[in-house]
Parts: C-alpha cells; sequence; structure tokens
C-alpha cells in the first residue's frame, strides 16, 4: 500500500512536471515568434489607457501628450487665399508641423510648390515629401483649407493607437467596394500607413500618377484604391456614443439637419463634444470656433483630462 | 517440495509482477492526474496572459484584415471609441453657485416671436437659469409666457420691460438674488454671470451689462446685450416709479431704465474680467472677434464707457452674452460653450479659483 501510494505520488508529480514543461516549451515558441514580427513591424510601445495615464504625475503626462507628434499637411490653391490665410492664423498653429502644399507658388505665404492642378498628383507628391520630410513625426493629418481642425481632440482620439500599425482613419463613405475616407472631413494616416503608400507610389500598375481607372476618380478614391494594395483599409472615427468626430460639413449644416430630424435634443444630437473636423465654415468663421474651442467656456466645470496640451506660443486667438 | 518452491517462486514472480503492474498501474494513474491538475492550473494563469494578447486583435467592425500574410496581421488596439470625452467632468463649482447665486431670467418676446426665436431660447441657455419667465403681450401656457398689459411694438419696448419688473418683483421677488433681462436674440451664459454676481450681494444696489456712455452721468446698460439687476437695485427700480421718481418718459428701454436707476442711486457695475475685457456683448461673436469688420466711425466705438477693440481682446474667455443670435446661432453657441472643447487643453486665461 505504501509502495502504491508513492507510486501514485511519484507518478503525479511526474505528470505534472512533464505537463508544465510541455507548456512552457509551447508558450516559449509563440512568444519567440511574436517578439519576432515585434522588430519587424512596430518599434513602438503603445500607449497606456486613460485610467493609467491618470495615475502618472503631471511632467510625465506632458511628456506623454508631447510624444504624440502631428505633421499636417494642407492642399491649398491660390484661389482660396482667404481660407489660407485663416487656417494659417488658427487651427494649423496646433499642429507639431504644418506645412501648406499649393499647385503653384504665391508671394505672399511660404509654401511648398507642387507646381500642378491635378489633385491626385498634388494628394502624391504631398505625401512623398511629407514621409521624406516628416522624420519624428507619427501621425500625418491631410486637410484641405476649407477645413477646420482641433488637433487636441485629433490627438486624444490617436492616444491608444499604435503609429507602427497600419492606420487609415476620416469620414468615410463606401463607393461600390470601396471604402474611402473624404477629404474635405480631413484624414489621418499613421506613420507605417505612409510608409507603406510611398512604397507603392512607384508601382505603376497598383498606383499610377494618371489615376487607376479609365475614367478619372477623385484623389481620395485613388488613395484608397493605392493603400488597399498595401494592405491598408479606411476606418471611420465615432466617439463613445457613435457620433462621426470627423464632419464634412459644418456646425451651422449639422445643426439644420439635427433640428429637422431630433428637434427634442439638437445640441446633444449634432456633433460630438470631441469633435476633431468641420467643414465648410467661412474663414471669419474660423475665428469664432478659435474662441469657442479654446476659449470660450461655463465657469466651475472642470475636466480631468489624462493628456495636457499647452497653448502655441506667438498666438492670441486661443 | 520443489513444486511448492516453484510454485511459491511462481506466485512471488506472478505476485512481484503483480504488484509492479499494480504500482506501474498507480504512477500513471498519478501521471495522468497530475498531468491533468497541472494543466488546469497552468491554463488559468496563462489565460490572463491571453486575454492581453486577444485585446490586440481589432475588435472594431470596420476593421479589416488584409488578404495577405499574416506578418501583416493588425496588432495594436482599434478601439475607435474616445471614451471619456464628458467622463472626468467635474461641475461641483457650478453646481454649488447655482444654489448660492439664484438668477431669474425674462426673455422680451412676442407672440409673433414665440415660435421662432423664444422657443429657441427655451431649447438652449435659459435651461441653466434658476428660474425663467417669457415676456409677452399674450400668455402662452406652453412656453410660459406671460400676458402683460401691454401692445407690440418698438415704442412699446419700455412698458414691456417696466411691467415685467414689476410682474416679477410682485409674484417671484423672493424666489431670486438677482434678476436678469434679454431679449429673444440674446445668448447668454449664466454660470459665467453667476461667477461675476458672486463677488457682489444682492443687497447691495448695483447693476451689470456692456456700459455705454452716452446721455447719462454714469452710463447705461445696453438692452440687447441683457443686464442684471441686484435685488435691491429691482426693490428700488419699483419704488422708483411708486413714488414717481422714475416715469415713462422715453421708450428707449434701455436709457430710460439707465437713467431711472441711476436717480435711485443704483451703480452702474463694471463686469470686464481682470485682463480688463467685455463680458456683455452687444453683437454676434463673429462681430467682435474679426478685425476690421466694422468701420472706425460706427457709433459703436463712441458707446462704449470702456475702450475695448476688436480681435481676440475683445472678448473675456468666460463672456455673459452675445445679440443678435438667430436661431441656429443659439444652438450653435449652446454647443460650444457647453459641449464642444479641446482635450485637455491649458487655457491661457485663468480666473483665481480655476
Amino acid at each position: 500500500m505504501i509502495s502504491e501510494g508513492s507510486s501514485f505520488i511519484k507518478g503525479m508529480l511526474l505528470g505534472g512536471l512533464f505537463c508544465a514543461v510541455v507548456t512552457l516549451l509551447g508558450d516559449f515558441n509563440k512568444g519567440h515568434q511574436s517578439t519576432t514580427d515585434h522588430h519587424h513591424h512596430h518599434h513602438h510601445i503603445q500607449a497606456p489607457s486613460e485610467e493609467e495615464l491618470l495615475k502618472l504625475p503631471e511632467p510625465k503626462r506632458l511628456e506623454l501628450s508631447q510624444n504624440i507628434r502631428v505633421y499636417c499637411a494642407i492642399l491649398v490653391q491660390p484661389r482660396e487665399l482667404s481660407y489660407w490665410a485663416a487656417v494659417k492664423e488658427t487651427w494649423s498653429k496646433h499642429c507639431d508641423k504644418a506645412e501648406f502644399y499649393s499647385s503653384e507658388n504665391v508671394k505672399v505665404f511660404h509654401s511648398v510648390n507642387l507646381d500642378t492642378k491635378d489633385k491626385w498628383l498634388m494628394l502624391r507628391n504631398a505625401l512623398k515629401h511629407a514621409y521624406a520630410n516628416g522624420k519624428g513625426y507619427s501621425w500625418y493629418f491631410v486637410a484641405l483649407p476649407s477645413t477646420f481642425a482641433i488637433i487636441e481632440n485629433l490627438k486624444f482620439f490617436l492616444l491608444n493607437k499604435d503609429p507602427g500599425q497600419p492606420f487609415y482613419i476620416g469620414h468615410t463613405v463606401k463607393s461600390g467596394e470601396l471604402e474611402y475616407a473624404e477629404l474635405e472631413g480631413g484624414l489621418v494616416l499613421s506613420v507605417e500607413a505612409l510608409r507603406r503608400l510611398v512604397g507603392v507610389f512607384s508601382d505603376n500598375v497598383k498606383c499610377p500618377e494618371q489615376g487607376s481607372a479609365l475614367w478619372k476618380l477623385t484623389e481620395e478614391k485613388e488613395l484608397a484604391v493605392c493603400l488597399k494594395y498595401t494592405g491598408v483599409f479606411a476606418e471611420n472615427a465615432e466617439d463613445s456614443e457613435g457620433k462621426e468626430i470627423f464632419n464634412t460639413k459644418s456646425v451651422n449644416a449639422l445643426i439644420k439637419e439635427a433640428l429637422a430630424e431630433k428637434p427634442q435634443e439638437v445640441v446633444k444630437g449634432c456633433c460630438s463634444d470631441v469633435a476633431i473636423t468641420f467643414h465648410g465654415q467661412s474663414p471669419n468663421h474660423m475665428q469664432v470656433l478659435m474662441y469657442g474651442v479654446y476659449r470660450l467656456r461655463p465657469y466651475g466645470h472642470t475636466f480631468h483630462d489624462s493628456l495636457i496640451f499647452l497653448p502655441p506660443v506667438d498666438s492670441d486667438n486661443d | 517440495m520443489i513444486p511448492l518452491q516453484k510454485w511459491k517462486s511462481k506466485r512471488t514472480f506472478l505476485s512481484l509482477w503483480q504488484c509492479s503492474l499494480q504500482s506501474l498501474l498507480v504512477f500513471a494513474f498519478g501521471l495522468g492526474i497530475g498531468f491533468g491538475l497541472s494543466s488546469f492550473l497552468l491554463r488559468i494563469v496563462f489565460e490572463e496572459k491571453k486575454q492581453e494578447h486577444y485585446s490586440m486583435i481589432p475588435n472594431d467592425p470596420h476593421g479589416h484584415l488584409p488578404d495577405d500574410s499574416d506578418s501583416q496581421v493588425l496588432q495594436g488596439q482599434m478601439n475607435f471609441n474616445a471614451d471619456h470625452g464628458h467622463y472626468a467632468e467635474d461641475k461641483t463649482v457650478a453646481e454649488d453657485l447655482y444654489k448660492k447665486v439664484r438668477v431669474l431670467c425674462w426673455v422680451m418676446t412676442g407672440p409673433q416671436n414665440l415660435e421662432t426665436k423664444a422657443k429657441h431660447v427655451n431649447a438652449t441657455w435659459t435651461k441653466h437659469c434658476n428660474k425663467v419667465l417669457y415676456m409677452s403681450s399674450i400668455e402662452d401656457k406652453e412656453l410660459n409666457a406671460v400676458g402683460l398689459d401691454v401692445k407690440e411694438g418698438r415704442d412699446q419696448l419700455y412698458w414691456k420691460t417696466i411691467k415685467a419688473f414689476h410682474y416679477v418683483y410682485e409674484h417671484y421677488f423672493d424666489e431670486a438674488d438677482w434678476f436678469l433681462k434679454a431679449d429673444d436674440d440674446t445668448f447668454v451664459v449664466l454660470e459665467n454671470l453667476r461667477m461675476l454676481l458672486s463677488k457682489y450681494k444682492p443687497d447691495q444696489p448695483i447693476y451689470f451689462g456692456r456700459r455705454f456712455k452716452p446721455f447719462s452721468k454714469q452710463g447705461y446698460m445696453s438692452g440687447g446685450a441683457g443686464y442684471v439687476l441686484s435685488k435691491e437695485a429691482l426693490r428700488r427700480f419699483i419704488e422708483g416709479f411708486k413714488t414717481k421718481q422714475c416715469t415713462h418718459f422715453t421708450s428707449v428701454e434701455d436709457l430710460a431704465l439707465g437713467r431711472c436707476l441711476e436717480t435711485m442711486n443704483v451703480t452702474a457695475g463694471d463686469a470686464r474680467d481682470k485682463n480688463k475685457r467685455e463680458s456683455f456683448h452687444p453683437f454676434v461673436p463673429e462681430s467682435h472677434l474679426v478685425k476690421s469688420y466694422g468701420a472706425k466711425t460706427f457709433w459703436y466705438w463712441s458707446y462704449n464707457f470702456y475702450p475695448t477693440e476688436e480681435g481676440p481682446g475683445c472678448c473675456s474667455d468666460l463672456a455673459i452674452s452675445f445679440h443678435y443670435v438667430d436661431s441656429i446661432h443659439m444652438y450653435e453657441l449652446e454647443y460650444l460653450v457647453h459641449h464642444l472643447r479641446a482635450y485637455g487643453y491649458k487655457y491661457r486665461y485663468n480666473t483665481d479659483t480655476e
């Protein structure tokens, strides 16, 4: 009996040991695989969650906020000069870098001269330039001068996303099989998505300069087609309540829609509290939005935000 | 003897074999149990690790996995829910002031404006008042509009004002500490009004608004930008009419009221912020914020009691009112003030307690 008992115990111990060895070996193999993947595809550590962030001291949170760097590429034409001026004076000051890409050289403002009026060519060359000159930026935001953007809300939205992964985000629309982000609402590419895009630009079959179809697609659609070839797909951005945060309409237009469709809850129903873009605002109205977003507020309401963004230097309208 | 020995050895051999078989079986049984038990325990431990790994897989319905090799599998959280936009909001200071600084709002309107203007005012900023009344010539139960004994028209504005204040004095005097008058195209931020008023006492004879200088010694407050009377100021206004020190001498409502209050020794207060920026505004934000919006010969520049400017210096961050605001703009301002913000932004201007 004693010998049987000891046999049982020996057996159990050996069985347990055997199982542990097998499991650990298996896990080690998996782990090894993921680390090699890690080395190939992303060199960035994922940002911590908001709860974890709030526990950090303020200087550390400020540092983390400053690590999300956004390069803004704004595509302009000389006939939109009043919008161009408004963007220069307003929201673009909140980009870590704002570069204006123009169809031709304009004396009044500095811009990167793309020397073409073709919109697809403009977009291609602007993104190529942005990638070549934008070292150290993790996100690339593309906009038109008739768009108004709140870069802080864009950074908040991008907080938990790894720029080493391919992201292509905006206000998306489906055209047949193709889902693309509308340029009017602004769109954002991670550095990895941009890297792949610049790579496929040299492929004249998949992503030709003259456009991929027999008839001309809009530049936003061409972009989607090229990105699709690299395995990058457009994603629509929404807040926690399902509201759009990249908007292709002005606040005014959205309110009119809400009045017609949801008259009981116009303000809450129209737009997100953390909206990133609006489109179709007049240059003067952009000044109103700067005041409304960065200054005007009700006394006695404070927010305990996990990120900290300081006001830009040399600016007085925010 | 020998067969017995043989049998015995056979038996021992058999029994030994039986014994070893038994222990082998027991051993195998133990092996199985040990394996199973450890497997179960290890699975629990590693399950937690696995959970983290699973959260790295896209959970968003818009996410697509590419057709290519799994070396291009998207890792990293694809959570497009920008949570916490409103979660970390702390309203305690505002809520505290709501209780301590009670403001009754009365809105100057008329039967023809109830649907087009008053309705939208009622859907936006007046929700922040402690009490709201709409002053019209015809009663309207749906909107809580009072039917004052007046006629409609621009020349009736001061009569409406006099009768409105008398109505408020008769019915609601004890329910509030301050009494605000606004037009149906005025937009007001009550929280910022309470912040200003919290520095004064309701029993002080004082009133606030956008101070204009002509036609009076101490100036008067623009009607369209809205003005607010302390309890004592309201009492003196009523007293003035009772003792005939105040009369309906003109239909220009804001000037007339200013003159009456001056007669009754009510102080015209300074509503500007710490940086001397105005709080009550007689126009929409765009008119004030955009440089060279209006001509320099415009009456506005000669009317302002205090020096002011166009551009960002026009307006306090904690602005109290704007005027000539149409219905769509009402909702837009409500959205800009109370909803839309720049996450994490450290404001340039801060009050002492912010």
